[in-house]
């Protein structure tokens, strides 16, 4: 096959090594590095050479996955020390003349390998009410401008993958913290000209694990698969809780 | 394999490694008030017990410290506008990044005004 792909010159393949990190909880060992020397071809992603590590070299290899091309938010895990998804981290644009680290999003219980304990993450989710609340039967359409959308529009984005809040010094020493991810799908409603329970949120998260424990290091913005702002509607509500509404 | 560390360390950018500068300046001057309030407070306790302490203080080593004092709280001072200036200008997060840079340029010029004069003191050579 790889003579197949050097006579069509299309892509070229190469051997890079990536480093694990394993954890299996039946085995009583500690969590460590594994090293796999994989064969990739120029447009593979960090999930391919996760896949082909799974499927040809060691079946025992544990990580999340589910559409594998950046929509559904299963893939997040730090790689090369930065929270990415792998679905969406092209091998050629990290450093190949190292080893590529791979390991688990901090912060969150390790289970197996690159696979953590996400409820503690879903729960801040729903203690914010991610969801419409309105007064009113929906008898038909509820109108909005689209300077009104505008306002929350970047926050619609979130694909929940955690990548924000596993990026968050805060979060990995205080556990209670609601964390970005969270306060970013507040925003998505309390911004929301149809809702009207912005001051409910906004009280939720006037809190001491609410937006104040926020310490602006903008590595949620950074780790964003979206590129949402995450830091900027953190800020936006803080300013909301001051003013008392959105 | 103990040859790698235990997890890599998170390559943050400037916005998590200028939080980190502003704990660790933010921890030492607060030991510094510490010591600050202690020795100030012995002058009620007994005078000579606080000249004694407080002439222990003019030696080039704590001069050096007050030296770091001085750039701890510079930075500090400094960085904590920054700070809240990103939540609560709107423009704030978009210009974090070229505030950082504003705010060590300007400590910097305000640390090179106050440095010789200071260390003139310290090593008596005024």
């Amino acid at each position: 096959m790889a003579t197949e792909f050097e006579e069509m010159g299309a892509v070229p393949s190469f051997t890079v090594t990536l480093f694990v990190r394993r954890y299996n909880p039946e085995d009583g060992q500690e969590a460590r590095w594994q090293d796999f020397d994989v064969q990739v071809h120029g447009t593979d992603r960090v999930l391919d050479a996760l896949h082909k590590i799974k499927w040809e070299m060691d079946g025992s290899l544990t990580f999340r996955r589910s559409c594998a091309h950046g929509v559904c938010g299963s893939d997040a895990m730090r790689i090369n020390g930065r929270n990415r998804l792998a679905c969406k981290t092209l091998i050629k644009d990290l450093d190949i003349t190292q080893p590529i680290y791979v390991e688990p999003i901090k912060g969150l219980e390790v289970e197996k390998d690159l696979v953590v304990d996400m409820n503690p993450f879903y729960q801040a989710y729903r203690d914010i009410k991610p969801f419409l609340i309105a007064s009113d039967k929906p008898e038909k359409e509820r109108l909005q401008s689209a300077a009104e959308h505008s306002k929350f529009e970047d926050t619609t984005k979130c694909i929940l993958c955690a990548a924000c809040t596993t990026s968050c010094p805060v979060f990995w020493t205080d556990g209670q913290y609601f964390g970005p991810a969270a306060i970013v799908n507040a925003h998505r409603f309390i911004f929301d000209s149809r809702d009207e329970a912005a001051e409910v949120r906004i009280d939720i998260l006037n809190d001491k694990e609410g937006v104040w424990r926020c310490r602006t290091t903008f590595n949620c913005t950074e780790a964003c698969p979206r590129g949402i702002e995450v830091t900027k509607a953190i800020a936006e509500v803080k300013q909301a809780i001051l003013r008392g509404k959105p | 394999m103990p040859t790698k560390p235990a997890g890599t360390l998170y390559r943050g950018k400037v916005g998590m490694w200028s939080w980190v500068l502003h704990r660790i300046t933010g921890v030492a001057i607060f030991f510094f008030l510490l010591v600050h309030v202690l020795d100030t407070s012995l002058v009620r306790l007994s005078p000579e017990a606080y000249n004694a302490v407080v002439s222990t203080y003019k030696t080039p080593l704590v001069g050096l410290g007050e030296l770091g004092l001085v750039a701890a709280i510079l930075y500090h001072a400094l960085n904590g506008v920054r700070v809240i200036l990103i939540d609560f200008w709107r423009k704030g997060v978009k210009y974090q990044n070229v505030m950082f840079w504003v705010v060590v340029v300007v400590a910097l010029i305000a640390f090179a005004g106050f440095a010789p004069r200071h260390l003139i003191h310290v090593f008596h050579l005024g």
